[in-house]
């Protein structure tokens, strides 16, 4: 504690130590590994169900060019409602306990813009002249959609897929609000509690596990783009 | 239902709660343009300045806006100030990559044919540079300021005041009307901020591009 940095955060916290190893050590597979794990399961989930849902209305949206703009514009209007308020609306409607299913409700509206805008941006990046070519060696709307387009497309759709669970890894820590369970409960009891050490172990957790997930889907991206591995920047 | 809503925003301390939430917000958002603009002009010209400030950047946006706010508690204590500190961190780094990006993606035929025309450099940021970057630069801002007015719903777990103190009074007590009234007033907000700075964007694209956009569609 010869530290003078230590000193100032330990008067600053009041005497008490910032992290309390000793607490992190007895309560990690009581506290923290199951509010991590509740973390992965209602990010994975939710990007999973959204993803189901964003990629036909994304092809849909890009086959039939008036449709696109309203669907932009609804989810662009639930991706601007903050979360906490979401959160409270759908709590709201009759027969929504509170618990995971709507904090996974909200993230998987969170997600739907993004995955969605990549999903058409990827489509549309797929040069006229290979559909033709494609066309030209004969082959079927749903040949080339899942042949040529699809495979083309991939590396935008991941790209999105990468923006969306960064957000939704973030966004779900407030979902222990509304008992969802994840990294957001240890943030949530640790300001109850006045103990930081809860709330910093919540904290690098969470953004711990969204910039993992960031690399490991930039990995994933740069794989399904193996033909612009020669690196721009 | 809605009479029941509508009553909570009759409520006295309903004008209280906004003020302190657009307040939050707006503050927040000024120091952040405050420290985030003369940072990005300074590194402008600096390859590994920009790299460093993207990867600040891109770190600060890992951070959930949640950790941040409940961090400010240990170092700053509870209230209005501590969550100002904290918004103001999650409002900078959105302004802080766009300005970067915007300002070094400025086409250098454009900047040799202004220093060409014996414009100083000085001259070249201020006619080329920053009208060319202000659309890039004010859609930072305008994700900065929706996040920002986001985030400061959450304000109120660290007894920063704001509209965030009415669904968790509604939340706590068991009062739907109160939680509707607070996420509906959040949401509009949130919204208006949106479409506002989008209109604001807009007006601050110079002439020139938006022809130059028009002819690219």
């Amino acid at each position: 504690m010869s530290n003078p940095a230590l000193l100032l955060l330990q008067d600053l916290t009041g005497g008490t130590e910032l992290v309390d190893w000793e607490w992190l050590g007895e309560n990690f597979w009581e506290d923290i590994l199951p509010a991590l794990q509740g973390h992965i399961f209602l990010s994975s989930i939710s990007v999973a169900i959204a993803l189901i849902i964003a990629l036909p209305v994304g092809i849909l949206s890009a086959r039939y060019r008036k449709a696109y703009p309203p669907v932009t514009f609804v989810t662009g209007i639930l991706y601007s409602i903050p979360s906490l308020a979401l959160f409270a609306i759908l709590i709201s409607i009759p027969g929504v306990a509170i618990g995971p299913s709507p904090v996974i409700i909200a993230l998987v509206a969170y997600s739907l813009l993004i995955l969605i805008r990549n999903t058409v941006a990827g489509l549309d990046s797929v040069p006229p002249e290979t559909k033709d070519a494609a066309r030209g060696m004969g082959l079927t709307d749903r040949q080339i959609l899942f042949r040529v387009e699809l495979p083309l497309a991939l590396p935008i759709i991941v790209a999105g897929i990468r923006i969306a669970t960064v957000t939704i890894i973030g966004i779900a820590t407030i979902g222990a609000y509304i008992n969802g369970g994840g990294l957001g409960t240890l943030i949530f009891d640790g300001i109850q509690r006045q103990f930081p050490t809860m709330i910093i172990a919540g904290a690098v957790l969470a953004t711990a596990m969204a910039i993992v997930a960031d690399l490991l889907l930039l990995a994933l991206e740069r794989y399904l783009r193996p033909w612009a591995r020669v690196r721009r920047t | 239902m809605l009479y029941k809503i509508l009553e909570v925003y009759a409520r006295p301390d309903f004008p209280e709660k906004l003020r302190q939430h657009v307040l939050l917000s707006l503050v927040a958002l000024l120091v952040a343009i405050a420290i985030a603009m003369p940072v990005a002009l300074m590194i402008r010209n600096s390859r590994l300045g920009a790299l460093i400030a993207i990867n600040i950047g891109n770190i600060g946006r890992a951070v959930p806006s949640l950790a941040i706010l409940a961090l400010a508690l240990p170092f700053f204590g509870i209230g209005f100030g501590s969550a100002l500190v904290a918004l103001t961190a999650l409002a900078i780094p959105p302004i802080l990559i766009n300005a970067s990006t915007g300002l070094r993606e400025v086409d250098k035929g454009v900047i040799d044919a202004a220093r060409g025309m014996g414009l100083s450099g000085g001259q070249i940021l201020a006619r080329i540079q920053l009208p060319i970057a202000a659309p890039v630069i004010f859609a930072g801002i305008r994700t900065s300021a929706v996040q920002t007015v986001a985030s400061a719903t959450l304000a109120t777990f660290i007894g920063g005041g704001g509209l965030g103190d009415l669904i968790v009074e509604g939340y706590s007590r068991r009062g739907p009307e109160i939680l509707l009234a607070g996420a509906l007033a959040v949401a509009i907000l949130a919204i208006i901020t949106e479409i506002g700075f989008g209109v604001l964007e807009r007006a601050f694209t110079p002439k020139g591009l938006k022809i130059a956009q028009k002819r690219r569609k």
